[in-house]
């Protein structure tokens, strides 16, 4: 018998930790090679890890929400034969950080009671500003952080407002701590605290790319409003007369559809840049990345292939990825890959956006929310239209003020004459 | 050979070694890694030799002094003699003992140390090749403790007679002629060790004036000290090659000039180890040349943390081992932060330097209103008894005008940095003027001009 230690790999993308999602299998399972023991989730993805082996686990290094580093053992198998591993095998200890401390019940404090501590006595008031550390000597602030009282607002009695362990003490036996954790208190009290969130994980990946993209590509807006009165017409007759198994069909595909014709007609926007190479890279097919909030922050699925697609399809793989995504169950493939994408803010409402284009390509689509106006038609008729605003962002090193008008004007005709989308 | 540990350290110098003993201390399973001996910069090529060497030189110095008419009243028939081969063995004998002292201390902490130059694969995974083979080491938490080293000119390469501070503390003989190009710490420091050894010494400095990081008053009786001991130091001047024996440099009026040395000392400055160990590969953040770190020493990835001179200035052994200690107790799970108020800094020049917090010029920069008191060690009975009172020496006190806390303390004349100790407790306490006034200090001790000091702020000094 022999220990096998199943390591994280190499996911990828310069990837070196991974977090635990799901754990399927216990400490003492038999199991078989290709079973799915875990799910790693990377910031782009989860990745089910099958076992590379049959046998015995022997015991698993961490629960769900633990980080992992690539080349570290996630599972060690018991198999037969030599394995992989000697026998030293240190458990790092999984959840080994303290758990926050449980809040006290959010409920009477008596205002009165409290009132002596929760306004702050300015007793010998310390000079300067409040922005300056409290004098205070290394233990008592020492005391203070692991008791969790912001010591500023302690008040101090001693020489300068210097505060001492007895003006510590008598704060947190006062309620104090508790005053400051609830802020409750007479009256309306100032607050101090600043919150310092780490930016980890997908946050800091969307932060990496969006300021590559802001910094490096010049960007420029174009915004028409398009009438989608036709098209919302066509739209509630498909659904009304659609297939069990067809999808119920939102805006969304009609403008992907629309897009597609577009990028056909007007190649150069379906392109990345690279400017490494002084390249523009002219892509035959069109994968449309449709921006998706998810719980983890913002995702770009991608709809892949949409020349290959009829409407129906289009809302079917369309709501398939973004449920993905969603889920964090988004494969690799499926979160990288578009061409161009559109960014959908419609339901929330917005006149206009001006969207950061999904770098290296060139050019991003953003949609606006349908509103009910009055309209003139035929210069004199007063008629009222359902009218949606289109918010685009180029990158004019590649695409031209003139292409991209021309690129909207031919999608807002496309919507316009919806019978144009199916020719 | 597959090793794993909860905490994996690199770098045994007084930042890493000080980690993995408290990690050690409090039941933390953690492993070292260093590829030369225990002990860092510091105690090995550093803070300790060239301590010793500057008291050896300062004894040599001193007892020449009492040859011929004598001093004191005590005399030498003759000229002491140096031999300093026995000089340098006696240094490494200190560096030996602090050397074996330290990988004890790792031992009895259960830390496992690993010889070897590390090179990360990730982030929590790295390779060391030791004499035994291989080891691949896979840790829960890292810490970077490697530490910094002098920087070169790339038209003063080190190598041959141009020596950086590392090979002028394990010289065999002492140079005739030694250019030292750069009078900041360091550089003054070992400067003016061998010149009482018996060197000519002459320094080339671009900046206009000595140790540009300290306040013009604090570093005069440094200038005066050199302008006594004949020691030629070129302002403004910059050094440009060395070629057989002899530097080039533009002087301050921008002509051309060269000078002959034996050996060439280059002090321009120290940068931090970022290369050659897959630091590339972790996915931290840097600030500048260094790895960022946040007051908890968090580096942008998660459970790897730095300390030391690879995370800034000061580089300072002291703040790595203050960091080395925060961090091994928060990875137990204790809270900390790293938050000093000050950090003393000391220069081991003659006479010695010791500045804790801010000038009255650097404070009033913040908007604070100051009052200064200065006792010189003239007027102090014990530093006349051991001859410090001489040389313009000083003790500064900076404290608020409006509240009396003290912003910053300095002082200089022989023996001041065994004062740091005090002064930087003042500043952590957040003592006021009244505090340090109402400490009774001994008499005689060279601190009883720390209390003058005060009072004088306070405008009532006795003794001036």
């Amino acid at each position: 018998m022999g220990q096998y230690y199943y390591k994280l790999p190499d996911l990828g993308e310069g990837m070196v930790e991974a977090e635990i999602a799901e754990i399927h299998v216990k400490v003492g399972d038999m199991v078989t090679e290709d079973q799915m023991l875990i799910d790693m989730m990377t910031d782009k993805a989860t990745v089910e890890m099958p076992s590379p082996v049959d046998g015995k686990i022997l015991s698993i290094k961490g629960n769900p929400g633990d980080m992992i580093a690539v080349g570290s053992a996630m599972v060690i198998i018991e198999v037969e034969g030599a394995g992989n591993a000697d026998d030293e095998a240190a458990t790092p200890e999984a959840g080994a950080e303290t758990a926050p401390e449980a809040k006290p019940e959010p409920t009477p404090v008596s205002p009165v009671k409290a009132a002596p501590v929760a306004v702050p006595t300015p007793a010998p008031v310390m000079a300067g500003t409040t922005s300056e550390k409290p004098l205070a000597s290394p233990a008592v602030r020492r005391q203070a952080l692991e008791a969790d009282v912001d010591l500023s607002q302690v008040p101090g009695t001693g020489p300068a407002g210097r505060i001492s362990h007895q003006d510590l003490e008598d704060f947190i036996a006062a309620g104090g701590r508790m005053a400051q954790a609830l802020n409750v208190g007479a009256g309306r009290q100032k607050r101090t605290a600043i919150e310092e969130i780490p930016v980890i994980g997908i946050r800091r990946k969307i932060a990496a790319r969006m300021e590559l993209s802001k910094r490096t590509i010049p960007h420029y807006s174009y915004v028409e409003e398009i009438d989608v009165t036709e098209v919302e017409k066509l739209r509630v007759f498909l659904n009304e007369n659609r297939n069990e198994d067809q999808p119920k069909l939102s805006i969304l595909p009609f403008i992907m559809m629309a897009t597609l014709k577009g990028m056909e007609k007007f190649p150069d926007c379906n392109s990345h840049y690279d400017p490494e190479n002084s390249l523009v890279r002219k892509f035959a097919p069109v994968h449309l990345g449709i921006a998706s909030q998810t719980p983890n922050g913002l995702m770009v699925p991608v709809v892949s292939h949409a020349e290959t697609r009829d409407i129906w399809d289009m809302a079917t793989e369309m709501m398939r990825v973004s449920a993905a995504a969603r889920s964090g169950k988004a494969k690799r493939e499926e979160l990288s890959g578009s061409t161009v994408t559109i960014t959908s803010l419609g339901r929330i409402g917005g006149i206009v956006t001006t969207p950061v284009i999904n770098y290296p390509e060139v050019c991003i689509i953003g949609v606006n929310k349908i509103v009910a106006r009055p309209m003139v038609m035929n210069g004199t008729d007063i008629q009222i239209r359902q009218m949606m605003n289109l918010s685009s962002s180029f990158d004019h090193r590649v695409v031209d003020g003139y292409v991209a008008a021309e690129l909207i004007q031919f999608i807002k005709g496309a919507l316009e004459q919806p019978a144009t989308l199916f020719m | 050979m597959d090793m794993k540990c909860k905490l994996l350290v690199i770098g045994a110098g007084p930042g890493g070694y000080v980690a993995a003993i408290r990690a050690g201390q409090l039941g933390i399973d953690t492993i070292i890694v260093e590829a030369d001996r225990a002990g860092g910069t510091c105690l090995i090529r550093g803070c300790i030799p060239s301590k010793a060497l500057i008291h050896a030189a300062d004894k040599y110095k001193t007892m020449a002094a009492h040859a011929g008419d004598g001093h004191l009243g005590i005399s030498l028939t003759e000229n002491p003699v140096l031999d300093f081969a026995k000089t340098m063995d006696w240094k490494e004998g200190i560096v030996d003992r602090l050397n074996g002292g330290v990988e004890a201390l790792l031992k009895k902490a259960k830390v496992r140390q690993i010889k070897g130059w590390a090179k990360f694969k990730d982030a929590k995974t790295c390779e060391v090749d030791t004499q035994s083979g291989p080891v691949t080491i896979a840790a829960e938490h890292v810490i970077l403790a490697n530490g910094s080293q002098p920087t070169e000119l790339p038209f003063l390469p080190f190598g041959g007679d141009v020596l950086s501070s590392t090979e002028a503390l394990t010289l065999t003989e002492v140079p005739e002629n030694l250019v030292v190009v750069g009078a900041g710490y360091i550089g003054l420091e070992l400067g003016i060790a061998y010149s009482k050894l018996g060197s000519k010494v002459t320094f080339i400095e671009a900046d206009n004036r000595i140790l540009a990081s300290y306040d013009k008053e604090l570093t005069a009786p440094v200038k005066q000290w050199l302008n006594r001991h004949d020691i030629t130091v070129h302002l403004g001047a910059k050094a440009s090659g060395w070629k057989g024996n002899s530097l080039s440099y533009t002087d301050k009026d921008g002509k051309e000039q060269t000078i002959a040395a034996d050996k060439l000392l280059v002090t321009v400055g120290r940068r931090p180890n970022t290369e050659g160990w897959g630091l590339e590969t972790m996915a931290v953040d840097m600030d500048g040349q260094f790895i960022k770190i946040d007051n908890q020493c968090r580096t942008a990835m998660k459970n790897v943390w730095a300390i030391g001179d690879i995370t800034g200035e000061p580089m300072l052994a002291h703040r790595a081992s203050a960091q080395g200690e925060v961090v091994a107790e928060i990875i137990a799970g204790k809270k900390r932060v790293f938050n000093p108020n000050a950090i003393a800094a000391v220069c081991f020049t003659d006479p010695e330097i010791i500045a804790v917090g801010q000038s009255a010029e650097e404070a009033k920069a913040q908007g604070i209103d100051t009052v200064v008191g200065k006792f010189p060690l003239m007027a102090n009975g014990r530093a006349l008894t051991m001859e410090a009172g001489e040389g313009g020496g000083f003790i500064r006190i900076t404290a608020r005008k409006d509240n009396h806390v003290i912003v910053g303390i300095h002082g200089v004349g022989p023996h001041v940095s065994e004062l740091s100790g005090e002064f930087a407790l003042a500043l952590e306490m957040g003592a006021r003027l009244e505090d340090i006034a109402d400490t009774i200090h001994v008499h005689p001790t060279m601190t009883e001009s720390f209390a003058e000091a005060s009072l004088a702020a306070l405008g009532h000094a006795i003794h001036i």
